[in-house]
This record gives C-alpha cells, structure tokens and sequence, in this order.
C-alpha cells in the first residue's frame, strides 16, 4: 500500500512536471529554429522577461562579434551552474545576426559546451523593442537584466563574476 | 551681527546645495536641440579634420562606427550611399571611430585606412585619439549617427540614434530615420522622429 502510494506521488509529481512545461513551451512559440535553438521576434521572447514565479531570472544579452559578451559568458554560465537549484535561470538571448547563426552561434555554442538555456533574438525593429526591456538603454551589449515577480533590475554593462553575484543577492536575499 | 552670520552660514549652505544639485544633473552626452563641439582629430589621410573646416556645410552626420562591430560592417554600404546623397546638398558625414586601438588592435588607423580604401569610403574617417569626443556627444554603441544642423549658435543636435529600422536587409528597410530627419532639416520642418535605439557594439574605451 505504501508503495502504491509513492508511486502515485511520483506519478502526479511528473504528470505536474510535465504539464509546467508544456505550459511555459505553449506560451512561446518560436518562429523558426537553428540547430537546438529557438529563435524569436521580440513579442515571442517577451513573456520570458516577464515571468511571474518563484524563479529568479538572469536574462543576458549577447553575441558571439561582441568581446566583453564573450568575456563575461562563463560567469554567467558558472552562476547558472551553481544556483539551478535556488530557483535561478540564466537565460542568454543572442543577438546574433541572421548571417552568423550557422557559421559562428552554433559553433560557438557547442565548443563552448553552454549549459544555460540560450534562445535567438531576431527583430529588426530595435527601435520599438529596446525601450520595451527597459527605457534606458540604448541597444549596446553586454547588457543583463535580472528580475522576478518583485523586482526588476536593468543594467547596461558588463559584469564581473563578483559583481553579478552582488547584484543577484539583492534579488534572493529577503 | 549674530543673526547676520547666520544668514551667511545659510546662504553659503544654498550655493553648496545648488552646486551639489547641479553636478547630479550633468548630462550623459548631448540632447536633441544642444549644441555639439567642434573637435581636431586625425582622418586617414594623416589631415587633421574639423567641422570648421566644412565651411560651406548646412549640417553633419556625425557617426561613430568602426571596423570590427558587425553591426558597423552591416551599415558600411548604406553610410557611403549617405555621404554621397547629402554631401551635394550641403550634409556631409564626418565617420569618427571611437574605440581605443589598445584595446581594439583592428580599429587602429592603419586598418582604418585599409577598410576606407577596400570599402572606397568617400568621407572622412577620423580616430577618436584620446577618447574625448565620443563621451562628449554621449555615443553609447557603433554606429551611432548625430545630426548635426549648422545655426549661426552653433551645431545643433537635430537626431540622435540608428540609421534605419532594418540592419540586416537593407532592401527591406521601410523607415530610413536619418534620410527622413535630415530631409525634414533641410526643409525647415519639424522632424517626427528624433530619436532611434539600435543594437550595437559598445564601445571599446
């Protein structure tokens, strides 16, 4: 009787898993996909940046042409490393141009081994959806946001391991 | 004699305050309708280059880009395209690359110069040396496109931002806001649009 008990937990608990992320998948659909990744219009990528849960959300804004991008990349993938399981999700949105997707995102992507999820952003235009992730910024990259369903935080820069884990405490500590 | 101190005391408070107040409100770079400085930097062809020197210019498009940004690259053609449409009609552009070569090896002027002479750039194209200018007119990225409108005052800012809305496909642009600001400039009407975000590089200070 026990058994079948916990068996009929694990099963509800899974049957819950699984339709959390046929959720999140059914609210976003992409507009095509290159390699593993999904690439989206801006009104596709915007329900990502404004989750409302009990996760913690460390949206960076990339490209492989971009250097300090490149730089600051592993301190965001070791964040994500050290902290999926504190209810923190690096998301890391490429800027990549459409021309650079096959010969330069993926290979990178792969040598790189990147274990945070990464998604494409394809919309060309950018004067309607900066100001949409925040009203001060003016386009240039590395630029991070990190929220959650309180708190909201944007900055144009780019980060340090330190500095990121400074800037993530103020969401996480209560 | 007391109260008199007193009132000094307050008084000097007043223009502290007034002091600490105005340094909180400099400005990060120039707004639409302030006027831009002139600068002397150094073109490709080893000239010093000034907006001065332009004496019969009605305006500038000032724009900071580079060699190495994509994005920069992506709007290479469409920038030449500019320069040759505006300069007969008084708006040349003046390309200003802003990044420090120490940092950026390939944005020094020996590959500016080769990039100016492979691309056939018909404007100058000047290193920021020193990295004074770009903070001054408050350039965040490459490229980014000031334009400027000669007044008797000085240059005035007249549009700050991208060159269109379509980086990657110049053929399916369907707003050129620079084309359309300084048609509006060099008519005397107001400019709808003076102002446009865009994704670029930053810049390598």
């Amino acid at each position: 009787m026990v058994r079948f008990e916990l068996f009929f937990m694990c099963a509800v608990l899974v049957a819950c898993q699984t339709n959390k992320k046929k959720e999140l998948q059914a609210q976003i659909n992409p507009k095509e996909t290159i390699g593993e990744l999904p690439v989206y219009d801006f009104e596709g990528l915007q329900p990502l940046l404004e989750q409302k849960n009990a996760t913690t959300y460390v949206i960076n804004f990339w490209a492989t042409w971009c250097a300090p991008c490149v730089k600051e990349l592993p301190y965001f993938e070791k964040l994500n490393e050290e902290q999926k399981h504190n209810n923190i999700e690096v998301i890391l949105v490429s800027l990549d141009i459409p021309s650079m997707w096959e010969s330069k995102l993926l290979p990178f992507v792969k040598k790189n081994k990147l274990q945070s999820r990464v998604v494409v952003l394809d919309d060309p235009k950018q004067n309607d959806w900066i100001p949409k992730v925040d009203p001060d910024w003016s386009g240039a990259i590395p630029a991070t946001l990190i929220y959650n369903k309180d708190k909201r935080i944007f900055y144009a820069k780019p980060f340090s391991y330190e500095e990121l884990n400074i800037e993530l405490n103020k969401f996480t500590e209560l | 004699m007391k109260t008199l101190k007193i009132l000094i005391c307050l008084g000097l408070v007043g223009l502290f305050g007034a002091f600490a107040y105005h340094s909180n409100e400099i400005k990060d770079g120039y707004e639409i309708g302030d006027y831009a400085m002139d600068f002397s930097l150094k073109n490709i062809d080893g000239n010093m280059v000034s907006l001065s020197d332009f004496k019969d210019a009605k305006g500038f498009f000032v724009i900071f880009t580079c060699n190495t940004c994509p994005y920069s690259v992506a709007y290479e053609d469409r920038i030449i395209a500019l320069d040759k449409k505006y300069k007969k009609l008084g708006v040349p552009v003046i390309a200003i690359n802003p990044n420090n070569p120490a940092i950026q090896p390939k944005d020094d002027l020996e590959h500016m110069k080769k990039r100016a002479k492979d691309k056939g750039f018909s404007f100058p194209y000047l290193l920021d040396e020193g990295q004074k200018v770009y903070p001054a007119y408050g350039a965040k990225r490459t490229p980014h496109v000031f334009l400027l409108e000669r007044t008797d005052e000085g240059n005035k800012v007249r549009y700050i931002g991208t060159i269109d809305d379509n980086y990657g496909n110049a053929a399916a642009v369907e707003t050129s806001y620079v084309e359309d600001a300084v048609d509006a400039m060099l008519a005397g009407e107001k400019i709808e649009v003076q102002e446009t975000r865009a994704i670029g590089c930053s810049i390598k200070a």
